[in-house]
């Protein structure tokens, strides 16, 4: 059976589907993020070099890998909004900034906390830490924009434009960031992802997959919940709400 | 079509002449920013010649920002900027002439300015010349580059605050690279890495960056 998307790209008949899909998201991601927060602090085994310390990779990691998926993603929904002038993808694009930029706050915050034991210092000027730090800026620049234009038709083109330059950016950010950093100190503590996961026993990489599936599931129901809203918010003058409203009473 | 290019380019470069001030203003901050250091953290010259490239750097990039908000302003509260719009020839390339009369007005006088500043930071001869060569390399993005977040936020209150926080985390690749070429030859080692890196910047900015702008513009405007 061929499923018509496009029904659903018109905020209107989205707006009742999110709301009976959100629920469930939410319902998963609860479930979800109990299991993974009894494995990491129960279930988990001790780090033989970290010790305790290092259970906070369980947020840690999935909150990284959440910050820059969400930018593509928001990246992603302003382009489709810029080719097929489709109002909804432009809303999904603003319900996901703020998401975003709280997974970004959350792993720099997290890996503060995380630092300061096993680094000894809260913050390096390291590339990974550098180029996260100006993904939050981008998130930031990309809500100040929205925010200061008061059109909202001209507040969506203008912004999913420049979330569409910081797409070009990311990649340069990444290797001018390690560019820099290697000619300054060649010997800084290197985190690396891959590296890490290697060196796991299979029930740390399974707790970890599960908290982001959780991270996963709880962004999905979030920004179903937000662009309810957004829809509410630019679509109030339209017959479809009123009569809805009409309805409710 | 070279013709409507250059025509832009004189005519931007005439309305600045006649508003000389404007022009001093932008190089007399990246002046006074950049003697603000050595009073800041003291006369020590081992300390200021190993932050030189990085002071330098940062205060072009914050000159080069605070005269943006002028890029298209004032062509737009005119009504210039509309009958630009509606000319024949592509808007990239009027864009592209207006780019290049901004960088002439602002970022050309930095790149004049900066040996002099290097040589209050007392960087030796190679590291004088390499610091002119990234500006000159690194200037012609940072117009570039700038000019996105102008169009975006033509006529939008606070507008100046606002092309800051839109336009420099874009800049840190150029910064990063322009500040690393310098120290690279104060500590001796090679700097074409970095020389090859900001001219591939360059080539990609002039390739999308008048692209972006126009369409930047023809949201703002419409």
């Amino acid at each position: 059976m061929a499923i018509n998307w496009f029904k659903y790209s018109s905020p209107a008949t989205f707006y009742p589907l999110a709301g009976r899909i959100s629920p469930w998201f939410a319902g998963a991601a609860a479930i979800l993020l109990v299991v993974g927060l009894y494995m990491s602090f129960f279930v988990a085994p001790t780090d033989y070099k970290q010790g305790e310390g290092y259970r906070i990779i369980f947020i840690h990691v999935p909150a990284a890998w959440m910050s820059m998926v969400i930018y593509l993603v928001m990246a992603g929904w302003a382009a489709a909004g810029m080719i097929w002038r489709t109002r909804l993808s432009s809303m999904m694009a603003t319900a996901l900034a703020p998401t975003g930029a709280m997974f970004t706050f959350l792993a720099l915050w997290t890996g503060a906390l995380w630092g300061k034991p096993m680094w000894g210092t809260w913050w390096v000027w390291d590339a990974r830490l550098t180029s996260e730090l100006i993904l939050l800026f981008l998130y930031i620049g990309f809500m100040a924009l929205e925010s200061a234009i008061d059109d909202p038709r001209r507040a969506a083109r203008a912004s999913g434009l420049l979330a569409l330059v910081g797409v070009v950016n990311i990649p340069i950010i990444y290797y001018s960031v390690q560019w820099w950093n290697t000619l300054h100190q060649g010997s800084s503590i290197k985190f690396d992802g891959g590296g890490v996961q290697s060196s796991m026993t299979d029930i740390m990489l399974w707790t970890l997959l599960i908290m982001a599936l959780a991270c996963w599931l709880y962004t999905i129901a979030v920004v179903l919940t937000r662009v309810r809203s957004i829809i509410l918010e630019r679509e109030s003058g339209s017959v479809w709400v009123k009569e809805m409203l009409q309805e409710k009473k | 079509m070279l013709a409507a290019l250059w025509c832009i380019v004189q005519r931007d470069l005439t309305l600045a002449m006649r508003h000389r001030s404007d022009v001093l203003t932008t190089v007399f901050f990246f002046v006074i920013v950049v003697s603000l250091f050595p009073l800041g953290v003291g006369p020590d010259t081992e300390l200021l010649r190993s932050m030189a490239a990085g002071v330098v750097w940062v205060a072009a990039l914050l000159a080069s920002m605070l005269s943006l908000t002028r890029l298209f302003a004032d062509d737009y509260v005119d009504g210039t900027l509309e009958q630009l719009l509606l000319v024949p020839q592509p808007l990239a390339l009027m864009v592209l002439g207006k780019i290049v009369a901004h960088w002439l007005i602002s970022g050309l006088p930095l790149v004049l300015m900066s040996p002099l500043l290097g040589l209050q930071f007392g960087l030796s001869g190679d590291a004088l010349w390499m610091l002119m060569v990234t500006l000159l390399l690194g200037t012609p993005v940072l117009s570039l580059i700038g000019a996105i977040g102008a169009a975006l936020t033509l006529g939008l209150r606070g507008g100046g605050v606002l092309v800051s926080l839109l336009v420099l985390p874009l800049y840190i690749p150029v910064l990063i690279f322009g500040a690393g070429a310098v120290e690279a030859s104060v500590v001796g080692m090679g700097a074409d890495g970095h020389l090859s890196l900001m001219g591939a910047i360059l080539v990609l900015a002039l390739l999308l960056a008048p692209w972006a702008s126009a369409a930047a513009l023809r949201i703002s405007v419409e």
